[in-house]
């Protein structure tokens, strides 16, 4: 598709010279930098306050610079980054296992299944390690051994033990940090925070990102904010699918403002499905709750072997207990010999899709698989696991009211504990605003980090390399490379919000807040959204065809005239109104079901988290097409919500790494 | 001054004056006590405690204890109302683990406070407070008899004590707790200390009212 | 085994932060045992909306129990009848057909209503703001393993750490103190090395902000650590008070 528009406008990712281990020791000593009297004189906006924001509001008010920081929740604390689980990634090698920056880097790259720019993975790798010892120095109590060190567990995707964590709370714990770090600059007078405030535009004069117009959730009113440039850390769109593990505020509403204003949006049709969440359970659930990856550590996914007990599991005539070992089918240890239940997330995911559509699923959708710990338990005891998994087990049966570490059947001397229940879900989305290596925008000024960028993970993230990327591009990359920036904007005076862009951009909002309100059709925003998400989740979900999302796009364009013709708000526009401001988010998941459908279709290969099921070996595995697909993917917006974007290819160049075939069997 | 301006000085003020009162409690049922072995020892304790200028110090400092521990109730207890806010919760349930005394430790304190100021009128009004003005006084024996041949006294006297153990148990290791002197093994310590100390003092005091009832009245 | 509950379900509405309060009563039918709480509370807001009317409005966010943003009191308990959880993480499994549920905000004077069952708790964030934190610039950190820090002291700091400032132990308090919210968070610090440099201007900077706020002072009941949903333990309270008599004591 627009083959013939590839380099009509070249991108410049702007990666500098040199070999890869120097890009970026290179790129620090010879950026311009802004001298502490002159960074007094600069304002930078910062949308979000996850790991990525918080950490760079923090380090920019660290800097010197004056910083305007923007949430959505009544509190910085609230970003959904707090819920991460597992763990954070970093080149330490403390445990002796051979880990280097090289090998963390290939990891990424090889995770990301060769589809992430080689020279950012790498500054990646770089910096892992600042990040670590920046978390213990905030007080970041990662867990320990008995010595005093620092404890490291496994996880998908490597072969060595390099992830640091603070029991199944890691995002808490470095968001905390992250977050003490920006009250210490709030209180310092640097930075100056806005909770419940809406980012509902970004301003731009003469070509740069000037500013935004952000919505006082509590008043209902629309403000005026100016800034030398703007930077955008508002996560990833995995809500648009519904039923995601994102929380219930997560949007991609910051980005599409961007989108819509010229910033390419790169690769969204890489979206992580996370194999290990709670399956779903009724037409009433509002969202899917993430099971730490760290349980595939000592957990083992299975289904029966044979069709008739998984029948009977379906009909609930028995229970997963009931069923022997030798019965079991450990299909990713006999799929994956070398990564066993710890092979990446895409390829865990499409394995379980792969049992339950042939029929093996164990619950009454059958949709899902079992995630058992009894060998683990026989082998460790029920301390040991209680130890490392008790509040995950908790928290299952909070919600299943089944107990994982209770015991429930003895076959032939064997124990067997209850098994939980497992079903891949949205979880993340490597997609997102496309950065070069400065992390700028196709907008000059603008700038993106964290999941709402698109820039490190390729088309499939490794577990515990979400809250690195989040903390590298806010503590150690943002802070250096936005200075390069705005070096020359050094004479540039504090904005003014007075300005006709400033008038045109309220006025748009404006419109756009009074349009919603006046449709005045009968459907509330929640049950639009859910039928969005069934069109995403079945067409545009783990396997698409062309079929699937030429029929996907169809259907957004009826949701769409669904939502612009028969949307009901209650209320007024005065004060808080919850309604409103879901509506607003949801006009633009429904652009951005369009944007991944539209890239999806573009991209004929299978890869990490992009599957397309005409791309497949004979075993199933993924089958990309590194010759007409080495690229990125970057989409233009074309003026209006209805017509297509356009398509922009920025090629990929690999120099370190040779592009092969993914394998995670030997 | 961070013992009245800081809302942990001031309940260290609530604590170190509660502690000196129990001791003071304490020692007033040990004493008491004697007067079941001997009535003649009894009364060489009421006179040593009569007008010498170290009892009357200690008098003093005892009421003044008093009075700062009372004060400080009165003015916590009206900054944690306001810190609760106009509305009420319309449903309220008292979750497991905690005390019923320790959300009603100011009505026990009016409580103890109500008989105790009937107690000081039928002993210290007609015991020490009258030798300082130089009148005459009989002995100790004398004014215990004259109190606990009514037989109403018994009863309010056990409630009194009552309300007393509820206080102390939970005020005796909420002090503990406010001076830092705990952790997690710590509480559950202090927390049956509390308890056991209050428990030693009610039996005391009820032992001995019971005795000078049984005695005096019956 | 999943059934379906009909209940009565009273829930304070109040337009905004100065508008007058009261409890509407709303009948609710056939909800499934494995809804959680706050989808019981979805499906009354469609039903809210579907008759024209303004649907209930109440923080949430994550709602898997960690981003501390739920914040009801339900059946006079913060977080509603569960230990150690959230109200996100209360599934209706805990009630009985039949049932009248009481649902009522945070109050407390330092959480005014903002609207319905929504409070503004940015005094937590001053709070924190005051003190907690460590001061150090980005990048001025020495190797994470150069300071060995005990398991035990580890552990315990990462208790103390799992605060998610809900609030509700200010709500669970009848005195509305924030102590236990406070000593989380000086406890985690005062635990760790890190922390200790500053540990003395910390606890007193941040106590004062916590009473210059409007919290009560604290009379050790519990009541906040029996019904915080992350079981923060009380003994951080006397770690507080000994951190900050400490750090009087050597003024």
């Amino acid at each position: 598709m627009e083959e013939n528009k590839m380099n009509a406008q070249p991108i410049d990712s702007k990666i500098p010279e040199g070999p890869i281990a120097e890009k970026w020791t290179n790129y620090k000593a010879h950026q311009k930098l802004v001298n502490p009297a002159n960074k007094r004189k600069l304002d930078i906006i910062v949308v979000g306050t996850g790991l990525a924001g918080a950490s760079a509001a923090a380090t920019l008010g660290e800097m010197g610079f004056n910083v305007l920081n923007f949430c959505i929740q009544d509190s910085p604390r609230r970003a959904h980054s707090i819920a991460a689980q597992g763990g954070i990634n970093a080149a330490k090698n403390y445990q002796n296992d051979g880990d280097s920056v090289y090998r963390l880097f290939y990891d990424t790259v090889k995770g990301g299944d060769y589809r992430a720019r080689e020279a950012n993975v790498y500054r990646l790798a770089e910096v892992s390690n600042n990040i670590i010892d920046q978390c213990v120095a905030q007080g970041v109590p990662f867990a320990r051994e008995y010595g005093g060190l620092l404890a490291n567990r496994s996880f998908g995707g490597a072969q060595v033990s390099r992830t640091f964590y603070a029991k199944g709370q890691t995002g808490q714990q470095l968001l905390l940090g992250a977050y003490s770090s920006l009250n210490r600059m709030i209180h310092a007078g640097k930075v100056k925070s806005y909770n419940r405030y809406e980012m509902h535009d970004v301003v731009i004069i003469d070509g740069r990102a000037r500013g935004i117009i952000a919505k006082n959730l509590v008043t209902g009113k629309l403000e005026r904010f100016a800034a030398h440039a703007v930077v955008i850390a508002t996560g990833g769109y995995g809500n648009t699918y519904f039923l995601s593990t994102n929380a219930m505020g997560c949007n991609c509403s910051a980005a599409m403002a961007c989108y819509r204003h010229g910033a390419y949006f790169a690769n969204p049709a890489y979206v992580q499905i996370h194999p290990t969440c709670i399956p779903v359970h009724g037409d009433k659930q509002s969202k899917l709750t993430l099971m730490s990856e760290s349980l595939r550590n000592d957990g083992r996914i299975w289904v029966p072997k044979n069709i008739e007990d998984a029948k009977k599991l379906q009909s609930g005539q028995i229970k997963g207990s009931d069923i022997p070992e030798e019965e079991r089918d450990y299909y990713l240890e006999r799929r994956y010999p070398a990564f066993g239940n710890l092979v990446p997330r895409d390829v865990a995911s499409r394995a379980a899709k792969e049992r339950c559509d042939k029929g093996y699923g164990v619950n009454n959708t059958g949709k899902a698989v079992f995630l058992d710990f009894s060998e683990a338990i026989n082998r460790l005891g029920i301390d040991v696991i209680r130890q490392r998994y008790g509040n995950l087990f908790d928290m299952y049966e909070e919600i299943t009211d089944v107990n994982p570490g209770e015991l429930a059947n003895e076959i032939n001397g064997v124990k067997y504990y209850n098994p939980m229940m497992i079903y891949p879900a949205i979880h993340y989305t490597m997609g997102g605003i496309w950065v070069d290596y400065e992390l700028q925008t196709s907008i000059k000024g603008l700038f993106a980090i964290g999941e709402c960028n698109f820039s490190d993970h390729g088309a499939n993230r490794l577990g515990a390399s979400a809250l690195m990327q989040g903390l590298a591009d806010g503590y150690f990359v943002l802070p250096y490379t936005i200075q390069n920036y705005l070096s020359d904007q050094i004479t540039v005076p504090h904005f003014s919000t007075d300005s006709k862009e400033f008038d045109e951009a309220e006025k748009r909002v404006q419109k756009n807040l009074d349009d919603l309100m006046s449709i005045k059709g009968k459907r509330s925003v929640d049950s639009i959204h859910k039928e969005l998400g069934n069109v995403m989740w079945e067409y545009v979900g783990m396997a698409r065809t062309k079929e699937s999302l030429e029929t996907a796009l169809k259907k957004l364009k009826e949701l769409r005239k669904e939502f612009e013709t028969n949307l009901f708000i209650p209320g007024t526009q005065e004060g808080m109104n919850i309604e409103l401001d879901k509506a607003f988010r949801l006009r633009d998941f429904i652009t951005m079901g369009e944007l991944i459908a539209y890239d999806a279709l573009n991209r004929h290969e299978s890869c990490g988290g992009h599957f397309r099921e005409e791309h497949q070996t004979e075993e199933g595995e993924a089958k990309r097409d590194d010759e007409n697909f080495f690229y990125v993917a970057c989409w233009k917006y074309n003026g209006n919500d209805e017509t297509a974007p356009t398509l922009i290819k920025e090629p990929l160049h690999y120099e370190a790494i040779k592009v092969q075939t993914r394998n995670y069997k030997s | 001054m961070w013992l009245t301006n800081s809302s942990v000085g001031r309940k260290v003020v609530m604590s170190v004056t509660g502690l000196f009162l129990v001791l003071f409690v304490t020692f007033h049922a040990l004493m008491n006590a004697v007067a079941l072995i001997s009535f003649e020892a009894y009364d060489a304790i009421c006179e040593f405690l009569g007008a010498n200028w170290y009892a009357v110090l200690g008098t003093l400092i005892l009421a003044g204890g008093f009075a700062i521990h009372i004060i400080f109730a009165f003015i916590l207890t009206f900054q944690n109302r306001k810190a609760r806010g106009n509305n009420r919760y319309a449903v309220n349930a008292r979750p497991k683990n905690v005390e019923w005394a320790s959300q009603n430790m100011l009505v026990l304190g009016i409580i103890v406070l109500g008989v105790m100021v009937l107690h000081l009128t039928q002993f210290w009004a007609k015991m020490q407070l009258p030798e300082l003005m130089g009148e005459h006084v009989m002995n100790g024996t004398f004014y215990l008899r004259a109190t606990f041949s009514q037989l109403w006294v018994l009863p309010v006297y056990l409630i009194w004590f009552a309300a007393l153990w509820f206080h102390i148990s939970h005020g005796f290791w909420s002090a503990f707790q406010t001076l830092g002197t705990a952790n997690d093994k710590w509480i559950t310590r202090w927390q049956c200390i509390s308890k056991w100390w209050a428990s030693i003092v009610f039996i005391l005091f009820a032992v001995e009212a019971c005795y000078f009832t049984w005695f005096f009245a019956l | 085994m999943e059934t379906n509950i009909s209940f009565k379900l009273k829930v304070w509405r109040q337009a905004n932060a100065h508008a007058e309060g009261r409890f509407e009563t709303y009948e609710m039918h056939d909800i499934p045992t494995d809804t959680s709480f706050l989808e019981m509370m979805d499906i009354l807001n469609e039903q809210l909306i579907e008759k024209g009317e303004e649907p209930v409005t109440f923080d949430h966010d994550c709602r898997e129990g960690i981003c501390g943003m739920c914040s009801l009191y339900v059946n006079g308990h913060p977080h509603g009848p569960a230990t150690g959880a959230t109200t996100c993480q209360l599934y209706m499994r805990r009630f009985h057909d039949g049932d009248t549920i009481t649902v009522e905000p945070w109050r407390s004077a330092a959480f005014p209503v903002i609207k319905d069952l929504m409070v503004n708790r940015n005094a937590f964030d001053q709070i924190q703001q005051a003190g907690g934190y460590v001061s150090f610039q980005t990048g001025g950190a020495q190797d994470a393993n150069a300071i060995p820090i005990s398991k035990e002291a580890a552990d315990e700091a990462m208790d103390s750490a799992t605060c998610i400032g809900c609030g509700a132990c200010v709500a669970a308090c009848k005195n509305g103190s924030a102590m236990l919210f406070l000593s989380a968070k000086v406890s985690q610090f005062a635990l760790l090395p890190q922390g200790r440099a500053e540990a003395k201007r910390r606890v007193k900077a941040m106590l004062a902000k916590m009473d210059e706020l409007g919290f009560g002072n604290c009379t050790n009941t519990g009541a906040c650590a029996a019904e915080c949903p992350k079981n923060i333990k009380l003994s951080n309270i006397a770690r507080l008070n000994r951190e900050f008599l400490c750090a009087k004591c050597s003024d």
